[in-house]
């Protein structure tokens, strides 16, 4: 009787041990399988290649800017006047709802470049032309839900919670800038 | 009211919503005869061949551009940029392959085991449109990457159609959209090569719902009338399903990772050229049978007639099969030529794939005549006169008696 009881609980531990070994490795396969149908929709190599960018600063005078499109979206590039820069370093940090100093948002102190990006739902932001509203802080001003941001592309009024983003970029030489 | 669910959120919502029992009943109570052997693992293979093609597709759809132009660069730039889109594309053209090697198989099963016959004939038709459905779908996304074959063999299909008398010509400008095969005949086919497998998940619905009516036929062909003659379809059945997903997953990876154009056509890696027609045009492995039975008839509505009623007349084999008993094991003389079917129809395959010249074509014409024979003379007349084996009153005497 004893021997028989002994024997079912053999089987029965040894069918659980089977059972989870079954499961968790038809799990950990199909893990496997769905991750390329997944990756597939990330972006593909040619998406990528485009990703890294170079850019003339040559034609863009003082005190002017230009937008150029890289991975789909605007960058400001902004070459900034003596009173823009001056604007942009004399606010004190504690007035930000970003704090963040100028020096560390620029490589060259006339040359501002930003995602055009507004941070609160992706609307792209006025002040690029020179008819353009500016907002109350000398930058730019995004039309949908009034966010104003100043001349070194932080936010200081309305919705927006980030500044304007700025990306990865380097200097090739004194006229060529790689984003990306 | 007995409850169905230990769970109370699951009954509750259930007892709105009857679609946990249902599923319950048709995939872990079902009762299952016990004696089923290892080909009736092919309709689950189907099942999920099915759902990996709508799911590979699916993701092929968003990276693949349905315009002449555009076409046949885009399957390329799924072959070399998107992520994995070598794999996806590979499972997606050796998938089409498996899904019809499997129902091949499937229907196979059918005709050995006699399963088309009462009370299953209406399961037995719903197969057969899922195979129609099956070939429609097949067509049209070959089409797809626009190279040379795809071209072409959309050209000689839809030209099948202008063998229709008086308005062939008609239809066949319709299904165009144009007077030849370009890009409305693309953007179309595109748009339908994305519904037909939705269909048939539909198809495969009824399929299943006339299925467990009557529950799967068994090799023994009888009809089981003890409770002890079955078991239910889970853990018994899931697990056995789920050993041949296993064994049919790796023949599946050792074709896409080793031998992903084995199954295919070099040509098809040539840009379509409206101008040109490549030497010689074959249809993927699994139309080549019916292709054989086209070409085997020099009179061109009357082949389209015999390769669309070699298929049609599945409909009715139920009738033109006059043996009462199903299973092959007990009709020693079908069985006979049940593999004598079997090797005609590979014999079919077999010549589809050459020039129609010569011995060639004699072999096809004879292929051909023997094929509408079998249904339609030695079925009916063999019915007759076969002197059948004793049939087992249940499945245990059955497994008593080897």
């Amino acid at each position: 009787m004893i021997n028989k009881k002994k024997i079912s609980n053999l089987t029965k531990d040894r069918r659980s041990f089977l059972k989870l070994t079954t499961t968790s490795m038809a799990a950990l396969g199909s893990a496997f399988a769905i991750w390329p149908f997944i990756d597939s929709m990330n972006p593909s190599a040619d998406v990528l290649a485009l990703s890294v960018k170079e850019f003339d600063l040559s034609n863009i005078e003082e005190g002017s800017s230009k937008t150029v499109k890289w991975r789909g979206k605007p960058v400001f590039i902004k070459h900034r006047t003596k009173k823009e820069i001056d604007e942009a370093r004399e606010v004190n940090l504690s007035e930000l709802k970003d704090p963040e100093k100028d020096e560390d948002r620029v490589q060259k102190p006339e040359w501002l470049i930003v995602v055009g990006v507004c941070s609160h739902l992706g609307c792209i932001p006025l002040g690029q032309k020179t008819s353009d509203a500016k907002g109350e802080f000398n930058g730019w001003f995004c039309p949908c839900h009034g966010s104003h941001y100043d001349s070194s592309g932080r936010v200081r009024k309305g919705p927006a919670p980030k500044n304007l983003q700025v990306p990865k970029y380097k200097f090739i030489n004194k006229n060529k800038i790689q984003i990306g | 009211m007995t409850k169905k669910f230990k769970n109370k959120t699951l009954e509750w919502l259930d007892y709105r919503l009857p679609i946990f029992s249902v599923l319950r009943e048709a995939l872990v109570d079902h009762p299952t005869p016990r004696n089923l052997n290892y080909w009736w693992n092919f309709g689950s293979l189907a099942g999920i061949t099915l759902i990996i093609m709508i799911v590979s597709g699916l993701l092929l759809s968003m990276h693949y551009v349905a315009h002449v132009d555009l076409a046949f660069d885009s399957v390329e730039h799924i072959m070399r940029d998107v992520n994995y889109g070598w794999l996806i594309r590979y499972i997606h053209s050796v998938g089409a392959s498996m899904f019809f090697l499997i129902v091949y198989i499937h229907i196979g099963r059918g005709l050995y085991y006699g399963s088309y016959k009462s009370p299953r004939e209406v399961l037995w038709w719903l197969g057969i449109i899922i195979f129609l459905l099956m070939i429609a779908a097949a067509f049209l996304g070959y089409t797809l990457p626009w190279g040379q074959m795809s071209f072409w063999g959309a050209t000689v299909i839809t030209n099948l159609f202008s063998a229709i008398p008086l308005v062939g010509d008609n239809i066949v400008t319709w299904l165009w959209g144009g007077f030849s095969v370009d890009n409305p005949t693309l953007n179309r086919f595109y748009s339908l090569h994305f519904l037909i497998p939705f269909l048939i998940v539909g198809v495969v619905f009824f399929h299943i719902i006339a299925l467990h009516k009557f529950g799967s036929n068994n090799p023994t062909g009888i009809d089981l009338n003890f409770k002890q003659e079955k078991i239910p379809f889970h853990p018994y059945y899931t697990i056995k399903d789920f050993f041949g997903f296993g064994i049919f997953f790796i023949i599946f990876s050792i074709f896409i990772f080793f031998l992903p154009n084995a199954l295919g056509h070099p040509d098809n890696y040539i840009p379509a050229d409206p101008l040109v027609t490549p030497e010689h045009i074959v249809p993927e492995w699994y139309f080549l049978p019916f292709y054989a039975i086209l070409r085997a008839i020099p009179f061109k509505l009357l082949g389209v007639i015999a390769m669309l009623g070699s298929i049609f007349i599945l409909f009715v084999l139920p009738w033109l099969d006059t043996c009462k008993v199903r299973s092959c094991r007990f009709r020693p003389i079908y069985k006979q030529f049940y593999w004598i079917f079997i090797f005609n129809f590979i014999v079919l395959g077999w010549i589809g794939s050459k020039v129609p010249e010569g011995h060639y074509l004699i072999i096809s014409r004879i292929c051909t005549a023997y094929y509408f024979m079998h249904f339609l003379f030695i079925l009916p007349i063999l019915g007759m006169f076969e002197k059948t084996l004793p049939l087992p009153t249940n499945i245990f005497k059955d497994s008593k008696k080897k």
